[in-house]
């Protein structure tokens, strides 16, 4: 009998695939193509306090194996999600994450305590609509804000800390592959009783248009994914999952069974899928069974024999 | 997976491509098409040029502009290609005196529209060499074709109650102008050309303007009338 389970922060996931934010809308965009209660997890589209309108001009640029997005955070604000989609999420049978963004710290700390307030509400007519809270401090894509907390871990520190002084939710801290010292950001985070890590966000990038002689995106840089960045990715998961006790949800560009594994094997608690989303619709499905077959195939009957070999 | 029938060189540029299968698909909707494996890794939007749900096929128009359609162009009979869809909102179909107005490849969704309409007057501009005329003739409809120029000086908006429209920005923004100082009190349709990723409405890579706020172009669009989308300058 298989076992694909895995727990994180005491919340227990059916598997360990997680639909990373930003590339999986709040998932219901993808109910008409597979059930995803299937899936271990969702982390919805990043949310900030207020509505955003994102980013001008080009959002999307694809290179060699990759994706560049500058979609800059547009999103309904945390209030319009609680109020509607939040409720379609009371339903879903899988961890729902809450991405979470914002331009200052006050916003970020302000969205966790209405997140809190909203939980508590639910709870009290025995509803559940989020059960993590994913901290966005490394979105390349937003002026203030994200990746700006994400490089210094003096400046991510404050952010961490004040988020989990306003919200007990089971709190992941997505990083950034541009932090100036990864293992000791992911360090602090332990330090300041965040309960996992999400790593790696997308890496700052460009694309030139020669002609124009000019960045293709308004707001210069972009954000790197897919298959390009993966080899990074596991090194990154591999340091930090080698040196701090807490779990560690690896993503960058996995598009195989075998990606997932690789993962596993280089320490990571869970996965999140992002870029293969957008290859097809039914790509989360498809991997979730990729990575039965291989686990049949190879005699694993638990991911717990292979997590962290390497 | 799906096996294309043919794919033909229409002009220097363009390729008329036949993939067999029984699709369903409304006048203006689209499909996301990946070649089956490699790269690019995202699937490209082509709207539908034509769809034969008995005859089993559906066919798209498409011009190179990039690395993913230059990988279409070298798909030959036989070869497999994937599609999602059909997506998008597509065309509201009305009765009543109608214009279908194309510039360049944005003439690719007026072809199934046309055969949806009460015999639809056509407009097609292009820039150089005309395509697939042929196959807009055989509608025996009324038909003006412009090389070079504005396919927009040919068109007066008062003649039609309802105006249905696809081609570069340029020419929508230059329609949207029109559209007020000829005072046109009919529907402006305007179909738009976005990069997207997913095409399901996931990843917002796709949003326009509008005056209700951000829309997505796959889901809410690709048509928007010409009163509420704000094209980018």
């Amino acid at each position: 009998m298989l076992d694909l389970s895995c727990t994180i922060a005491g919340v227990r996931l059916k598997n360990p695939l997680i639909m990373a934010s930003g590339t999986f809308g709040f998932g219901k965009e993808y109910t008409r193509y597979y059930d995803i209660s299937k899936l271990g997890g969702i982390s919805g589209k990043g949310l900030t306090l207020n509505p955003k309108q994102g980013n001008s001009g080009l959002r999307i640029y694809e290179t060699a194996s990759g994706i560049m997005n500058s979609v800059g955070l547009e999103n309904p604000g945390i209030p319009a999600f609680l109020a509607n989609e939040a409720n379609d999420w009371e339903k879903l049978d899988l961890v729902r994450i809450v991405n979470l963004g914002g331009d200052d710290i006050d916003q970020y700390v302000q969205g966790a305590k209405l997140i809190s307030e909203d939980c508590r509400v639910r709870q009290a007519r025995g509803a559940r609509a989020v059960d993590m809270i994913e901290l966005n401090i490394s979105c390349p894509n937003v002026k203030q804000g994200g990746a700006a907390y994400g490089i210094k871990t003096r400046d991510a520190r404050e952010v961490v800390q004040r988020v989990r002084d306003a919200t007990s939710i089971p709190l992941l801290v997505k990083l950034s592959p541009d932090a100036e010292d990864l293992v000791g950001m992911a360090g602090m985070c332990e330090e300041e009783g965040a309960d996992g890590i999400t790593l790696i966000n997308t890496i700052s990038a460009m694309k030139i248009d020669v002609y124009a002689r000019k960045s293709v995106f308004q707001s210069k840089y972009a954000g790197l994914s897919g298959p390009a960045v993966k080899p990074i990715a596991l090194r990154m998961v591999h340091q930090v999952a080698c040196q701090v006790n807490l779990p560690v949800i690896g993503a960058g560009g996995i598009s195989s069974a075998t990606d997932i594994v690789e993962f596993i094997m280089t320490g990571a608690s869970a996965v999140q899928v992002g870029t293969h989303n957008f290859i097809r619709p039914q790509a989360g499905e498809e991997l979730l069974n990729g990575l039965i077959d291989f686990m049949n195939a190879e005699g694993i009957c638990s991911l717990d024999e292979i997590r962290g070999i390497v | 997976m799906a096996e294309i029938l043919s794919n033909i060189q229409v002009s220097h540029d363009v390729f008329r491509m036949k993939v067999a299968g029984e699709y369903e698909g409304k006048p203006g909707q689209f499909f996301m098409v990946r070649k089956d494996r490699g790269l690019p890794l995202l699937p490209r939007p082509l709207s539908i040029f034509d769809l034969q749900k008995q005859k089993h096929y559906i066919e798209f128009l498409y011009q190179v502009v990039g690395e993913g359609t230059r990988q279409f162009a070298h798909l030959r009979r036989g070869d497999e290609i994937e599609l999602t869809g059909p997506l998008g909102n597509g065309f509201p179909i009305h009765e009543g005196r109608s214009a279908l107005v194309g510039g360049g490849i944005g003439i690719a969704p007026l072809y199934y529209t046309a055969s949806h309409l009460l015999r639809p007057d056509l407009y097609l501009g292009f820039r150089e060499e005309p395509y697939v005329i042929q196959a807009f003739k055989s509608l025996g409809l009324s038909m003006q074709v412009t090389v070079g120029g504005s396919i927009l000086d040919q068109l007066s908006m008062n003649s039609y109650d309802h105006i249905y429209m696809c081609g570069p920005e340029g020419m929508l923004r230059a329609a949207q102008r029109m559209q007020t100082e000829q005072g046109y009190k009919g529907n402006l349709y305007l179909s738009l050309e976005k990069r997207m990723a997913c095409g399901i409405g996931a990843c917002l890579v796709c949003s326009v303007k509008t005056k209700s706020g951000n829309r997505r172009t796959c889901v809410e669009g690709p048509v928007f009338t010409a009163q509420e989308v704000e094209i980018d300058a």
